[in-house]
């Protein structure tokens, strides 16, 4: 019953491409059934930023799904709540009124918690299952506390709980009114899409769930949490101020750099993929607060283009995360641990998995000739056109956005040699690593699929930008910042700067084979003889000998360590006798989370202190509740 | 037709350019310490003898170690498309500084897989220390070279040159120079040449780039070797034709081309005999110090920034 | 900094001309020409150390100096055995370094050279006949050519190298 359940899902999926597909580039629709849904009704609203989104739900699913297939190998359990997830994801861009938004936000975090918690149960890590399914639903309902305040606030002043009628209504409101609607938002979504500091909970339920589910989630859920901060931006409060911007800037640039720095010191391969998210959600809100910088500073054409940047980049990211967490669920299914301490030469037993990650891991690194290059590339080109502002401190923070970026960028490369090399190169380091076993057939197919995906934005990048272009423009309207000029060559802000990824993958292809070509011209290839690895002579060459994972590391976190600040303890134990022999040695090295140490502990302590206090109101007495009892009717009868 | 006569130029100027630049640097360092020293085309002799080798490769490697250096290799050649060499136009310098970077980063990538793929501890160790290198002496690159492209506003490299050009006055602009510094220290990290890294070190243990080379042999090695020459090799033209753009050709005649050509031996001249005086008058930093320098060359590049537009 | 390249630039070039004479001796006629046509102007060397007493290696050190100067000649030190075409092995091949240099002579690529350089790596030199000792190089890797001497002398070591190349002085 759940390959079938899979499969409808995939089907969905399909219809949903279709659908998506047709609202970008189609006739806006809506669709109004009053009695669905209490408060309102159920209404739909598609346009082309919702047919974007729904669309690049749709893509990551037929994949996912496929992919599900092998790897729960017929398990039961969660197949429905899968369904569910991808239905509501597919309603929350098209929804048009508070009532179907978070009746379908609701959903989609309800089943995906479900998920989290099954996925994590299954792994047999039942403490730390529940912790990260309990971290994550508090999270989650706290975004959703400050998205209903934000969103009735709006009702309440717009006097409609219709989308629309907050377009037409807002540019009537005071600056001050949006600015507090807008935080409330940005609050809800950020925390949904996994901006610091309201990341915590994805590195704890990203690699708690099954392979597919992360998949989804990394790709497309964190996905609608910047959609929700695009149509509050540019739809619901529009016109935007240009502090909101600068603010997502900041928290962009800072998500880029603190996941990626967390990545890299992680030996978990799930939870380096979660926090790599985190970061390329930080280039995402880059690009979304460098539009809404340059929107708030008439500079539409700009706008255009950082959001189309930013767009690209949410194409690209579900395209190649959903391709690492698949890979990664290959390597937990063949090797039954992700833990790459205890991974090695897995290239050897699972060729498919490893080539498939390899795509992942270059397209992630943003090189080229793979699409997370073209992404990265017109977020750089929108960001380095800010000296058309002329306030000297928003050119300040796009100059620290830039930087940022670029650390970023250059971190990401060293965290996916890391990942793909630890994990899939050399030796084995563990007894189950040694006898790892290729995955099933689906799961080979929905990853080839994938990575075929990532070639193919890759090399229809000069159709794909103009076309994001485009669905921008419903945002923010402005002329075409990108245009196709010859040689399939995008044309960034007339001669600012040109790319043509076909150019580029041409010139590499060619490039890679002139030397093998002129070798074989010349009849330099004597063949290569075998023998073991130069280890200085040593006469033991065996796993230990090699790098680890945290070792790999080492660099960064000398480098880093203010920000790391770990926690060092060495503890020997000595024999009793003499303290000279030593029995045991026990080192820990463990690196703090800054974010959780000076953020979330000291907010739960207050919490917990101010619950205390207040607790003392439930004395347990009767006679004491009897009297306020009366004390409020009294109140009530005072005051109303 | 011109492009592609163009592009072919320029790889010829950079591949068959490299050893010779490589070898001054030796012939140039030893000079200054006293000895004879080697020819400055003796890399053209160790390339040619490397190729009439048996390659001997790692039972513990996989398919990842053999492409490594047709990656690496393949990866320079294009850079030395994208790069202004001989003219301010070359076919793919549209896409600017990013895409060169990134080009190197994918050399470093492949290499930083093949030292891990041996399984020894020193390629484990080369790769990690070059992969820090790399990451921290990014932003650096970016903000320099952002320093240029305000000033000329386009990233296009061709068009940074036709501007710098344009204006000779703006080569003395101070935020110009701080970019320069930037940019030659982010060149010395990068190439890894003293004082980051010794090129011709022997202790495993001070190695970033040549542990992770350790298992090449033959052909393999040569290709590394070669594209590391070409990775210098553009790294100087960028420092010399974009800071001093002179000589370089603003079209494609025949006469433009080659006094862009001889305009650009000469000031690689100059750069290499100023490294090759760096490299003999400062020892090795400690490996731990690097950063420390790196962080340094980002403040100047974060300097030269504010430079221009305080300077607006 | 400044200061030492003054000394340096003020001392100018010191390379001396290598020495007309020298003992070197061919052991076998393997692919003599061949060798010469491959590496006459290009050759790697990995010094390996077998158990010797370090007077080889420190005459050998003095070779990469500005008087011996080997580079003028297109040789050069190299740190892997991958890297090289030419093992120079000094020492009497002491029962613990016998399996090290077999693998360092396996690990290194075809064609190859071995040249044992001091009486040591000859036939075990002072400590023949003992039993740490398994007794010059030729028992454990193929060799080309020895430089004799205890130790031979940088002169002795650089006529040694370019003769077995077959390289005019």
């Amino acid at each position: 019953m759940a390959p079938l359940v899979y499969a409808l899902t995939a089907l969905l999926g399909a219809a949903a491409v279709v659908i998506g597909l047709s609202g970008m580039l189609g006739a806006p629709w809506t669709v109004h059934v009053a009695w669905l849904v209490p408060l309102g009704g159920l209404s739909l609203q598609m346009d082309a930023l919702a047919g974007l989104f729904v669309a690049l739900v749709g893509a990551a699913t037929i994949p996912t799904s496929l992919y599900a297939i092998g790897y729960t190998a017929g398990e039961r359990r969660g197949c429905v709540a899968y369904g569910v997830f991808v239905a509501a994801m597919l309603v929350v861009p098209l929804a048009g009124n508070v009532m179907t938004f978070a009746l379908a936000w609701e959903l989609m975090s309800l089943a995906s918690y479900v998920l989290v918690l099954d996925g994590a149960r299954a792994g047999r890590e039942s403490g730390a299952s529940a912790h990260a399914a309990w971290v994550y639903a508090l999270m989650t309902h706290a975004g959703l506390a400050c998205l209903l305040a934000g969103m009735l606030l709006l009702t309440a002043w717009t006097g409609s709980a219709r989308f629309a009628d907050w377009a037409l209504a807002a540019p009537a409101l005071d600056a001050g009114a949006r600015s507090l609607a807008w935080v409330l938002l940005a609050l809800g979504f950020a925390a949904k899409a996994g901006g610091v500091p309201l990341h915590v909970w994805l590195p704890l339920a990203h690699p708690a769930a099954p392979s597919h589910v992360s998949a989804l989630m990394s790709g497309v859920m964190i996905k609608l949490g910047v959609y929700g901060l695009l149509r509050a931006s540019f739809v619901w409060l529009a016109p935007a101020l240009p502090w909101w911007g600068a603010l997502l800037l900041l928290i962009g640039a800072l998500s880029a750099v603190i996941g990626v720095l967390y990545a890299i010191v992680d030996r978990d391969l799930k939870r380096l993929l979660a926090f790599s998210s985190i970061e390329n959600v930080g280039i995402v809100l880059v690009g979304v607060g460098g539009a809404v910088t340059f929107a708030a500073t008439t500079l539409p054409d700009l706008a255009l283009l950082a959001l189309a940047a930013a767009l690209a980049h949410v194409v690209n990211h579900a395209a190649f995360k959903s391709l690492l967490f698949m890979a990664a669920g290959g390597v937990q299914h063949g090797a039954g641990t992700r833990d790459m301490e205890a991974l090695g030469g897995l290239v050897k037993r699972q060729p498919w998995t490893a080539a498939c990650f390899l795509v992942g891991a270059v397209a992630i690194a943003g090189l080229p000739p793979l699409n997370g290059f073209v992404s990265e590339w017109l977020t750089f080109q929108a960001l380095l056109q800010n000296v058309r502002l002329p306030q000297p401190a928003l050119n300040l923070v796009f100059a620290l956005a830039i930087a940022g970026l670029a650390l970023a960028a250059g971190l990401a490369v060293a965290c996916f040699v890391k990942a793909f090399g630890i994990t899939f190169l050399a030796l084995p380091r563990s007894a189950a690593a040694a006898a790892a076993h290729e995955v099933p057939v689906t799961m080979r197919a929905a990853m080839t699929a994938t990575a075929l995906a990532c070639a193919a934005l890759a090399l229809g990048a000069p159709w794909l930008v103009p076309a994001l272009v485009r669905v921008g423009a419903t945002l923010v309207p402005a002329a075409p910042p990108v245009t196709l000029d010859t040689w399939l060559t995008l044309d960034v802000s007339a001669d600012f700067a040109r790319l043509s990824m076909p150019a580029v993958a041409l010139a590499l292809a060619a490039g890679v084979l002139l030397p093998l070509a002129l070798l074989v011209v010349v009849r330099a290839r004597p063949r290569a003889r075998r023998y073991e690895t130069w280890s200085c002579g040593r006469l033991l060459q065996t796993a230990r000998m090699e790098y680890t994972a945290i070792a790999f590391a080492d660099p960064f976190t000398r480098v880093f360590d203010f920000f790391y600040r770990p926690a060092r303890r060495l503890d020997v134990d000595r024999h009793p006798e003499s303290r000279f022999f030593v029995r045991r040695i026990r080192y820990e090295n463990p690196t703090r989370f800054i974010v959780d140490e000076w953020l979330y502990r000291p907010l739960n302590r207050l919490l917990r202190a101010t619950t205390r206090r207040a607790a003392i109101v439930q004395s347990g007495s009767p006679n004491l509740y009897l009297a306020y009892v009366l004390a409020a009717l009294l109140a009530l009868l005072l005051l109303v | 037709m011109h492009v592609a006569l163009l592009a072919v130029l320029q790889v010829l100027v950079v591949a068959l350019g490299a050893p010779l630049l490589i070898g001054t640097v030796r012939t140039v360092k030893a000079r200054l310490v006293g000895r004879r020293g080697p020819a400055p085309w003796q890399p053209y002799r160790d390339l040619r003898k490397l190729l009439g080798k048996t390659p001997v490769v790692s039972e513990t490697t996989s398919w990842i170690f053999r492409i490594t250096p047709y990656v690496l290799a393949g990866a320079m050649l294009v850079a030395a498309v994208a790069a202004p060499v001989l003219t301010s136009r070359p076919p793919l310098a549209f896409a600017g500084i990013i895409l060169l970077m990134s080009l190197f980063l994918l050399g470093t990538f492949f290499l930083a897989l093949a030292g891990l793929d041996a399984g020894s501890a020193f390629g484990g160790m080369g790769s990690s220390r070059e992969v820090a290198v790399a990451a921290l002496a990014e932003p650096t690159v970016i903000l320099a070279v952002f320093t240029l492209a305000l000033h000329a506003n386009t990233t296009n490299l061709g068009g940074i040159v036709e501007h710098v050009a344009a204006e000779p006055l703006l080569t003395l602009n101070p935020a110009h120079l701080l970019a320069f510094a930037a940019f030659f220290i982010v060149m010395l990290a990068e190439t890894g040449r003293l004082p980051v890294d010794n090129p011709a070190t022997h202790l495993e243990l001070t190695m970033i780039h040549e542990a992770m080379v350790l298992e090449y042999s033959a052909r393999h090695l040569a290709l590394v070797e070669w594209a590391g020459a070409m990775k210098l090799l553009v790294f100087l033209t960028l420092l010399a034709n974009l800071f001093f753009p002179w000589g370089v050709a603003a079209d494609v005649s025949a006469p433009a081309i080659a006094l862009g050509l001889l305009a650009l031996g000469g000031k690689l001249a100059i750069l290499t005999a100023a490294l090759a005086l760096l490299e003999t008058a400062i020892a090795k930093l400690r490996l731990f110090r690097v950063p420390e320098l790196l962080a340094g060359s980002f403040a100047l590049g974060v300097l030269a920034v504010s430079a221009v537009f305080l300077l607006r | 900094m400044l200061g030492q390249l003054r000394i340096a630039l003020r001392a100018g070039i010191v390379t001396e001309p290598p020495a007309r004479e020298t003992d070197i001796e061919q052991l076998g006629t393997r692919l003599a020409a061949e060798i010469r046509a491959r590496f006459g102007r290009s050759l790697a060397i990995r010094q390996v150390d077998a158990g010797s007493c370090n007077g080889c290696e420190l005459e050998i050190g003095g070779l990469t100096g500005p008087h011996y100067d080997i580079e003028r000649f297109g040789l050069h030190f190299v740190a892997s055995p991958r890297h090289a075409d030419c093992l120079l092995v000094t020492g009497p091949v002491t029962r613990n370094m016998a399996a090290a240099l077999r693998h360092t002579w396996e690990a290194t690529p075809d064609p190859k050279l071995v040249i044992a350089a001091g009486d040591c790596a000859g036939d075990g030199g002072i400590f023949r006949g003992s039993y740490a000792v398994v007794g010059g190089v030729c028992e454990v890797v193929p060799v080309d050519a020895l430089i004799p001497g205890c130790p031979p002398s940088p002169a002795a070591l650089l006529a040694g190298l370019l003769d077995a190349l077959g390289r005019p002085r």
